[in-house]
């Protein structure tokens, strides 16, 4: 794997902010695109923009074609059974909803469980607490150890015959963990509960196999893949979409309405009403394209290096506690830096050309666990170098000595 | 360019390190809370407010980065002694430098040593942080019973 090479792929690492270069080290919130994706967007607007599904012109079968192409590439890369299982979305966070209000609003009751964990991401709470509220179920919550790992005795002890559903993350945005999904699927499985795994953060870093895994419901998001925002993917099984009722109605997701009664599509059309993000699902399609080209064998190594190569110096740095310190992680170095408050750190940092996250990173149940309110975040991607590593450390020096 | 400097200047690390008037004013005629829901920033501020709309005491508690914790601590030592029309005035005067054009000089004659804060204006995302604590003491004065916010 050659950096140079990769960082020439994404044209807006080539920039200087506030007269140095730009050290993006954000990528846990959103990934850079490489050329190809921005290219394969500019393909479809300057020559087949066109409606999909309908138009017998050319430019709306090429539109289609390529649309459904990117529902192929993408049912290859998380080897899903069948695209019939691949539903686009605007991202993870409506995917859950969907699963929470279509699939929750028809299976879940007022004596039913659904277990989450402590580190879930906003979007992974949310919507269970929101379909709790309606039906009366009540919301468990799978604790985790001072170092970011996941309790599994507990989670043990929390599962029974009441949990319907079980909702992971695979790897925490906040804290880099990565979760043992497939062990706890298995347990969950034992008990008759269905899983959803939130793969948003994990899903560029290591392979998924989802028929391997056996999970039920799956949601992730093309920006933190190297494709475009607005547009991400729920993928479960077939049966289980079946049975759920859609969750909006509008066109493409029917067969024939008429004003007594609407037949509904066939999957995955069901759960696509409206004209979709098709520009955003080529592009999704190309940068999994893009991934599949390096290769996850390549994407994992290089990127422990880097973690590793980061952590050690964030061990040697006086006065700073790092967030987040399981044996299973990627790409996440959450910290705190005594007498400097995170969102000072981000001002600083910025203005020596280091883009950093600060903040609770939409976990606030991790920060309360924690008890800090913020924490700062560098995260890593394929493009990244150990001299952004020491920009970095170089940058904090600064700010610890501004507050000295 | 504004620099870092313009920002971060010695009075406003000095009471980030120690802020002023920190912890709870018992007993107290008002009090309201601030979030910040971007960054997670938390205020309490506490009144007394006596028969004239004379702010006789004010303290502030929370947990915050040192925008938020300067700003608030510059606040209180300035509203000491002032009328409830005083901060009227200020908050207003204080609002419009931390959201004015950057050639636009902050009203010193109101504002006073809050206009080391002008800098913020250069820094967006840290508006908020300067005017939190503004907003928390507005509210608390309405005694809105809600939360203040920023956005």
């Amino acid at each position: 794997m050659n950096i140079d090479n990769i960082r020439n792929d994404f044209p807006i690492l080539h920039q200087e902010v506030f007269g140095h270069p730009l050290v993006y080290l954000d990528n846990a919130a959103t990934t850079q695109k490489p050329q190809c994706v921005i290219d394969a967007i500019r393909q479809y607007y300057e020559k087949d923009n066109s409606n999909i599904h309908r138009g017998v012109h050319s430019l709306s079968e090429r539109a289609t074609k390529d649309y459904e192409a990117a529902r192929e590439t993408i049912r290859n890369f998380f080897n899903a059974k069948s695209t019939k299982e691949v539903i686009f979305t605007r991202g993870t966070t409506e995917s859950i909803n969907l699963v929470a209000s279509s699939w929750g609003g028809a299976n879940i009751g007022k004596d039913d469980e659904i277990l989450i964990t402590h580190m879930e991401h906003h979007s992974n709470i949310v919507p269970w607490q929101m379909l709790c509220e309606r039906t009366g179920a009540k919301l468990k919550v799978i604790p985790m150890n001072e170092a970011g790992e996941l309790d599994l005795a507990a989670y043990a002890e929390l599962l029974s015959e009441r949990t319907k559903l079980v909702g992971i993350v695979h790897m925490s945005n906040a804290l880099g963990t990565i979760n043992p999904i497939a062990d706890m699927i298995k347990q969950a499985h034992q008990v008759g509960a269905r899983v959803l795994i939130d793969g948003a953060q994990a899903a560029a870093h290591m392979a998924t196999d989802l028929q391997a895994l056996d999970v039920d419901f799956y949601a992730t998001s093309a920006h933190k893949m190297y494709g475009p925002t607005g547009v991400g993917v729920l993928i479960a099984k077939e049966e289980l979409l079946n049975a759920m009722p859609p969750y909006q109605g509008g066109g493409d997701m029917i067969l024939m309405v008429t004003f007594e009664r609407t037949q509904y599509n066939e999957l995955p059309h069901k759960f696509e009403a409206g004209t979709p993000n098709i520009a955003g699902v080529i592009g999704f399609g190309e940068a999994l394209k893009y991934i599949s080209n390096i290769g996850f064998s390549a994407i994992e190594k290089r990127e422990k290096e880097l973690l590793d190569y980061a952590t050690k110096k964030a061990q040697s740095f006086a006065g700073l506690r790092q967030i987040g310190t399981a044996k299973d992680k990627a790409c996440v170095l959450s910290f705190v830096l005594d007498g400097v408050h995170p969102h000072d750190l981000g001002t600083i940092l910025d203005r020596e050309g280091v883009a950093i996250r600060a903040g609770h990173h939409c976990a606030m149940p991790v920060m309360q666990f924690y008890k800090v309110p913020a924490t700062a975040r560098a995260s890593f991607s394929i493009y990244n170098t150990e001299a952004e590593v020491d920009a970095l450390f170089t940058a904090l020096e600064k700010a610890r000595d501004m507050f000295a | 360019m504004f620099s870092l400097g313009d920002l971060y200047k010695e009075v406003i690390i000095d009471h980030t390190k120690a802020p002023r008037n920190f912890g709870k004013l018992e007993p107290c005629s008002h009090d309201a809370e601030g979030f910040n829901p971007l960054c997670g920033d938390q205020l309490h501020v506490y009144l007394q407010i006596d028969d004239n709309n004379i702010i006789e005491d004010v303290k502030f508690e929370g947990q915050g980065c040192s925008i938020s914790t300067a700003s608030a601590s510059l606040m209180t030592q300035i509203l000491k002694g002032k009328s409830v029309a005083n901060f009227n005035t200020m908050f207003s005067a204080f609002h419009d430098m931390a959201t004015a054009d950057m050639d636009d000089k902050p009203d010193e004659d109101v504002l006073g040593k809050l206009a080391v804060l002008a800098g913020v204006k250069e820094f967006p995302s840290r508006i908020k942080c300067a005017t939190l604590c503004w907003h928390t003491v507005k509210s608390a004065i309405e005694d809105a019973g809600q939360p203040a916010k920023t956005e």
